[in-house]
């Protein structure tokens, strides 16, 4: 009996606390749904969407509804009676699927005209709102090299020498955004045709390929210190980030990016299809291309701001690696082909 | 069967609570979402589709090759603990527990730290897994029936002249087979539905049911194809789970159950050392991965660190530089929906044992009913709540108690498992007694059966508690703001760049094991009620027989 009348006397109690933080609201409320690395409190982000609650007296809840692809399958399911208003952070890979169900309102944001036409080159009606890119690129181990006086690849194309065999690990794109950027990555460079012989011909210089990005990096890679394999997939801001969080602290970066093997991710925002505050939630969008959010990207959301005079933070800019001319593919392209390229993979590099 | 006599209107009462939560936050989403997705078409091109014959033949020989294993292993650490009082036995139970209700996100890694290089990623690394997180079903459930089995039955059959193998396998086996048949259908449930051990461990490719659902409807918006095979998966379980609770029935039969346990320390050399070989044993198995925790909070590539420990509260690590991650705010979520999930979780439960124990043939469908969630996908439940309560009046999608419920949903089946094998093994001639002595037959049975019920209810609500503390799936799947729980919160971590965050994520995960261990062992020590009250039956029964 004690113990249940504890259970219920502390459930009563927190209930008490969950009701008094509801808060009550009068003005303007919008819900902007986000994915899961997004911060959800605490960050310059936050601080930047309560300067605009104040300024505009429209309310942003933060939802978050999982990774990227999870958090589209439910915008999909949902269009037209969405969780929230506003929606953060489709990325080109999963665009034209966003496009296809119609979970965008078409909306032309105030600020658009400071983005680079590259990045809106994707939706030129305005069906959704670049907000941000970012690369996925092979990083090495820059001391793991050193020690060896072996020269890091420089290309796609020298991973498959014999100098570098079992040195890389790579992220499953059955089951990994990342995983599957790469393999869109060697798409573009060898051709919907030729990626299959240089993926043969990494699997015979011992690719090990594992679930999720968390796994490749903080597993097998070599400088988190258990893993063997110098050659990883992960992002072009992954090194000022092992500046930045490091421990103990430092001043240069033990990883380093090998430009010509990044893959262009660019993140779209857009008012969410059946919205109960359109009004609000352009107005969000507006505010998400402003330099004052904008300016909070790189060390909060590990991304490069879309709007064209946003400056770099400079621990930001000495680390990380923005390339000239990354790949790409068209998401058309990617929706239409994503499934038989993966199990086409599957067969070829697991089977 | 004791509740028999209880009138028919108190048990329909009974089990309509736990049936209408059932209907309206399973198997109304559940539907809604089929009924979304599914068309034949769907249905045709997954079943005809080579890679789900593949993952289906996966999923379920692993799962019963893991289930046997488990079984097999956790006899011998449930019999000690149920039968010997020796020191650190509440601790190991708590292990144990700890290890099973850890996100496996987090356990997998640091049992793959652990393995030998040829081990890894390899099927037999994922049963390993699977068997070491889930030998506390076993030894819970076993060594609860086990510690209330008469010894008497035993001595005499020992008297007689039998070896000890013959009594275990003649006498106590056969008693112990509906705890036995209980702890194998929930270890094949949770081996059946496994995901993150697959995902970590597993070689790259191998999928069960469960990964492939969440990747068709996560990765690929093939939505009709990963409801196809969320059904299918349910329909393989629903099976197995209900030819389980047949077998349960009829293996159970009443017993002059003892209320007192008489746990004793084990006597002379062999004695001493058997128990300890296996203690040590089982507990080597699970302290192993949680040492390998603790010592990943203090490693950083360039050597060792107490900083991850130092640092835990802050959220700011350097000037200006936040992670935006509160992990306090995180261990107060998790320990507010653990309160709520565990008073949702006893409560149906006890309902719900109450109403099958003393419904019979009927109860059944209850029992059945109630184990389903856990062999439903994740991904499919939360998907379905999403479509399900987005209208007024039932606009629920974003309230906070969705989290909670989603919770108890997982954790009542464990709840009503601890409490039903009690409940049916109470002795008629108690309830009996009680009329001949001019009770009303609810009186004779409120007198009699419920006294019972405190201790079953008190180590389901800590299981419960721990389910929800450690539980990952369906909190990813739901929807939320401000509301992350702490194996959110750990996820989020590990899945950053920057040795500090790493580190950290494995002080949290190294709390929550310590948490969970706590709210175990403290639960066993608590005092028992149902000892304290039962000797008076007793004494009812004996006035009887003079």
């Amino acid at each position: 009996m004690r113990v249940i009348t504890t259970l219920l006397g502390a459930a009563l109690a927190v209930t008490a606390t969950a009701c008094g933080t509801d808060a009550s609201s009068s003005g303007d409320k919008v819900t902007l749904v986000a994915y899961d690395s997004f911060p959800v409190e605490g960050t310059p982000v936050n601080d930047a969407l309560a300067a605009f609650t104040a300024e505009s007296g429209i309310e942003v809840e933060l939802l978050i509804a999982g990774d990227t692809g999870t958090m589209l399958s439910k915008a999909a399911l949902t269009a037209g009676n969405p969780e929230g208003d506003v929606m953060w952070g489709v990325d080109n890979t999963f665009l034209s699927r966003a496009l296809d169900a119609g979970v965008f309102d078409p909306y032309r944001a105030a600020g658009l005209d400071t983005v680079p036409a590259e990045l809106t080159v994707l939706v030129p009606d305005a069906e959704a709102t670049p907000v941000d890119f970012s690369d996925v690129c092979l990083n090495y181990d820059i001391g793991w090299f050193a020690q060896r006086g072996l020269a890091p690849p420089a290309s796609l194309g020298d991973l498959v020498d014999p100098a570098y065999a079992d040195l890389l690990v790579v992220q499953n794109p059955a089951t990994s955004s990342p995983g599957l950027a790469f393999l869109l990555a060697t798409i573009d460079a060898f051709g919907p045709d030729g990626w299959q012989d240089y993926w043969r011909a990494l699997t015979d210089n011992g690719v090990e390929v594992v679930d999720g990005w968390t796994q490749a990096y903080t597993e097998r890679f070599s400088w988190t210190g258990r893993g063997p394999r110098p050659i990883v997939v992960s992002y072009g801001s992954s090194p000022p980030f092992e500046v930045l969080f490091a421990d103990p602290p430092r001043d240069d970066s033990p990883t380093a990016v090998i430009e010509s093997s990044c893959f262009r991710q660019i993140e779209f925002a857009g008012v969410l299809r059946g919205t109960d505050e359109p009004e609000a939630a352009r107005r969000l969008v507006d505010f998400l291309l402003t330099d004052g959010f904008q300016r909070t990207l790189p060390l909060n959301v590990f991304v490069f701001p879309a709007n064209g005079s946003t400056e770099l933070p400079p621990e930001f800019v000495e680390f990380s690696t923005i390339p000239e001319a990354p790949r790409s593919l068209d998401p058309i392209d990617i929706e239409a082909n994503r499934a038989d390229w993966i199990d086409e993979w599957t067969e070829l590099v697991l089977g | 069967m004791a509740g028999n006599r209880l009138p028919r209107w108190l048990v329909v009462a009974l089990a309509a609570g736990p049936a209408t939560g059932l209907a309206v936050f399973f198997a109304w989403p559940f539907l809604t979402l089929l009924a979304e997705a599914l068309t034949g078409e769907t249905i045709a091109s997954t079943i005809r589709r080579r890679s789900t014959r593949t993952v289906v033949w996966f999923t379920l020989w692993q799962a019963l090759v893991s289930t046997a294993v488990t079984i097999a292993l956790g006899l011998a650490p449930a019999y000690v603990v149920a039968r010997y009082e020796f020191r650190g036995r509440t601790l190991l139970v708590g292990l144990l527990t700890a290890v099973f209700v850890l996100p496996t996100v987090v356990m997998g890694a640091a049992f793959l730290a652990l393995l030998p290089d040829s081990l890894d990623r390899t099927v037999w690394a994922v049963i390993g897994a699977h068997v070491v997180f889930n030998l506390a079903v076993v030894v819970r459930l076993v060594s609860l029936a086990w510690e209330h089995l008469p010894t008497d039955m035993e001595s005499a059959a020992a008297t007689l002249g039998a070896t000890p193998r013959r009594v275990f396998a003649e006498i106590t086996l056969p008693l112990l087979r509906p705890a036995l048949t209980a702890s194998a259908a929930i270890v094949f449930l949770f081996t059946f539905t496994s995901f993150g051990v697959v995902r970590v461990i597993g070689a790259p490719g191998t999928r069960t049911i469960e990964v492939e659902v969440w990747r068709r409807a996560t990765q690929l918006g093939d939505l009709g194809g990963a409801a196809t095979l969320a059904l299918l998966q349910l329909a393989v379980l629903g099976a197995f789970v209900a030819w389980s609770a047949i077998a349960q029935r009829r293996s159970s039969r009443a017993l002059d159950l003892r209320p007192a346990i008489s746990r004793r320390r084990p006597v002379g050399r062999t004695e001493v050392g058997r128990v300890r070989a296996i203690a040590g044993a089982s507990a080597a198995l699970v302290v192993a991965p949680l040492l390998a925790l603790v010592v990943r909070s203090f490693s950083t590539p360039t050597g060792w660190s107490v900083s991850a420990w130092t640092n835990l509260g802050r959220t700011e690590i350097r000037p200006g530089l936040r992670i935006g991650i509160d992990p306090i705010d995180a261990l107060w979520n998790s320990v507010r929906t653990a309160a709520w999930a565990t008073l949702f979780a006893v409560v149906i439960g006890a309902l719900a044992s109450l109403a099958i124990a003393a419904a019979g043939r009927s109860g059944r469908f209850l029992d059945v009913g109630l184990m389903l969630p856990l062999g439903t996908s994740a991904v499919t439940i939360g998907f379905g709540m999403l479509i399900t309560f987005d209208t007024a009046p039932v606009d629920w999608r974003a309230s906070w108690w969705l989290v909670p419920v989603g919770h108890a949903l997982i954790a009542v089946p464990f709840v009503v498992r601890a409490t039903l094998g009690v409940l049916r093994s109470v002795d008629p001639d108690l309830t009996d007694a009680a009329a001949t002595l001019g009770a009303s037959p609810s009186r004779a049975w409120i007198e009699t059966v419920v006294p019972y019920l405190w201790w079953p209810l008190a180590v389901g609500g800590a299981l419960a508690a721990a389910i929800s503390l450690g539980e990952f799936g369906a909190t990813s799947f739901l929807s939320r703001s401000g509301g992350e729980t702490l194996p959110i919160a750990i996820e989020r971590l590990l899945a950053r760049t920057g040795s500090l965050l790493q580190a950290q994520g494995s002080a949290l995960a190294a709390i929550l094991a310590l948490v969970t261990i706590l709210l175990v062992v403290g639960v066993e020590h608590a005092p028992r009620i149902a000892p304290r009250i039962a000797p008076a039956a007793r004494r009812d029964r004996s006035r009887r027989r003079t």
